[in-house]
């Protein structure tokens, strides 16, 4: 369960979280919407520790996080762009990252699923983009966490390729699994998402289903209701 | 933070620089040594090549490896490790590598040297001690600009400027400074000023160790005077000891305290 309270970030004069309130405590798939700059990646480093907040608290299971690091071990990250060092090798890459966290064996489905397996012996720099994001999946799914934080995962994806993942989040949302997931697509929202987070200017602007979302801007299609909220505002 | 030390120090090791690096400080030995009828002579050569060039690597490799390696160091930071853990591997495995090239490099030229005129050249080796220190210290001090400039081009002058500072014009201004002083009693002052600076204090250490007063220079005979070769060389030992602590203490502080 993850709690997080008044929480405040700034990055010199641009304010970039100001007063968030959130409670994150059914399993199921959140979906974290909002325009560019609006915080969305700020919000989720800030749970990952790595922007550290100017104000505010985020408990994970009623625990602190500020400071700490054990509790990562709980948490599968997949960041925005998938850069890695250049000079390795995919199979070296998923043994070091498996070499740090604990050893898992997830990683071979995972690589037959995604057809890496004539890539393993590639440098990462030798990658296409969404070669490099399904590489990217596999290191954040290849452990079992019971929170997944996903950044724009369907960057540079396939057909195919998004279709597994869709398939993988199913599973992980039935093993009663939290997912946070930011994306522009709103067919992906309103067709896995449970409930929606929507930022605009740092706060929390609307914070529930899709239908409730439709229903309060009283439009019929997921797309069309942000366009609307973002009209009123603007 | 050995899993890190460890991952670094290989991710160097593969780069042809290491290498380059190695094979220059191989050369140069044989050459120096063995070309040159004097031991003297040659000591104090490397000594005044060590003594700019080590900084200059060790500033260079470790704000680059920084900035090169930055998304990795995200992926590490997302993952359940101290954050001390990831940046202190880091830098000990720049630092060891360096430090690698530059031992194993001038030691093999001491040893056959060694072995095969004169053992004397042993003594020489508080160069390599010296040439290791410096390379510590620098990678820190480079590290510390890194992470605190999220621009490359401006960490990178930054980390060059320091380097240029210690190395040529520090010396200048105390130069200056003790020209336009001299009725004034300057001793204090400019045992003081060493401490500032280690390449200055290395200098130092190699001269007394090596006991070559002739080319102590000022500074180096007020040191002598004041702490005496043994402890003089203590002294400048634990000040250089210093100098890979306290920045290695910034780099946690900053590192604790950054946004990624």
């Amino acid at each position: 369960m993850v709690e997080i309270k008044e929480l405040y970030k700034a990055f010199g004069q641009v304010r970039v979280l100001e007063g968030i309130n959130l409670l994150l405590d059914e399993p199921g798939i959140i979906a974290i919407l909002g325009p560019n700059g609006s915080g969305k990646t700020t919000l989720i480093k800030s749970i990952l520790g790595m922007v550290i907040p100017d104000k505010g608290s985020i408990t994970i299971d009623e625990n602190q996080i500020l400071g700490k690091w054990a509790y990562r071990s709980q948490i599968s990250y997949m960041s925005q762009i998938a850069d890695f060092p250049q000079n390795i090798r995919v199979s070296e890459l998923i043994a070091m990252i498996k070499n740090l966290r604990s050893s898992t064996d997830r990683d071979q489905a995972l690589i037959d699923l995604f057809l890496l397996r004539p890539f393993l012996d590639k440098k990462l720099g030798n990658l296409s983009g969404g070669t490099r994001q399904k590489v990217n999946i596999l290191l954040s799914f290849m452990f079992d966490a019971p929170l997944i934080i996903l950044d724009e995962p369907t960057t540079g994806l396939d057909p195919v390729a998004l279709l597994h993942l869709k398939d993988i989040l199913a599973q992980e949302k039935q093993k009663g699994k939290t997912i946070l997931i930011t994306t522009h697509i709103m067919n992906l929202v309103e067709e896995i998402a449970d409930r929606v987070i929507f930022l605009l200017d740092g706060k929390i602007y609307f914070n529930g289903s899709v239908t409730a979302l439709k229903t309060q801007t009283a439009q019929q299609n997921l797309e069309h209701a942000i366009a609307e909220i973002l009209k009123s505002h603007a | 933070m050995l899993k890190i030390l460890k991952y670094s120090f290989f991710d160097l090791m593969r780069s042809r620089w290491s290498y380059i690096y190695f094979i220059f400080y191989l050369l140069m030995g044989f050459v120096l040594l063995f070309l040159n009828n004097d031991v003297d002579k040659a000591v104090i050569t490397l000594l005044n090549i060590i003594i700019i060039l080590t900084p200059l690597i060790g500033t260079v490799f470790g704000i680059m490896y920084y900035y090169t390696s930055k998304e990795f160091t995200e992926l590490l930071l997302s993952q359940p490790l101290k954050r001390s853990t990831i940046f202190i591997g880091q830098y000990l495995g720049v630092a060891i590598s360096l430090s690698l090239s530059l031992i194993i490099g001038l030691g093999i030229p001491f040893l056959i040297y060694g072995i095969a005129r004169s053992s004397s050249i042993f003594n020489f080796t508080s160069l390599l001690i010296v040439g290791g220190f410096l390379t510590f210290i620098f990678v820190a001090l480079s590290y510390n600009i890194a992470l605190a400039f999220n621009d490359k081009i401006k960490g990178f002058g930054f980390a060059i400027l320091l380097w240029l500072f210690m190395a040529v014009i520090y010396d200048g201004i105390l130069m200056i400074v003790m020209m336009s002083f001299q009725e004034y009693p300057l001793d204090k002052f400019a045992l003081g000023a060493v401490m500032f600076n280690p390449i200055d204090l290395s200098r130092i250490l190699i001269l007394l160790k090596l006991d070559i007063s002739a080319l102590l220079g000022y500074t180096g005979a007020v040191f002598q005077k004041f702490f005496g070769t043994g402890r003089g060389m203590l002294v400048s030992l634990s000040m250089l000891t210093l100098w890979v602590l306290l920045p290695l203490w910034n780099l946690t502080r900053i590192a604790n305290k950054k946004d990624f």
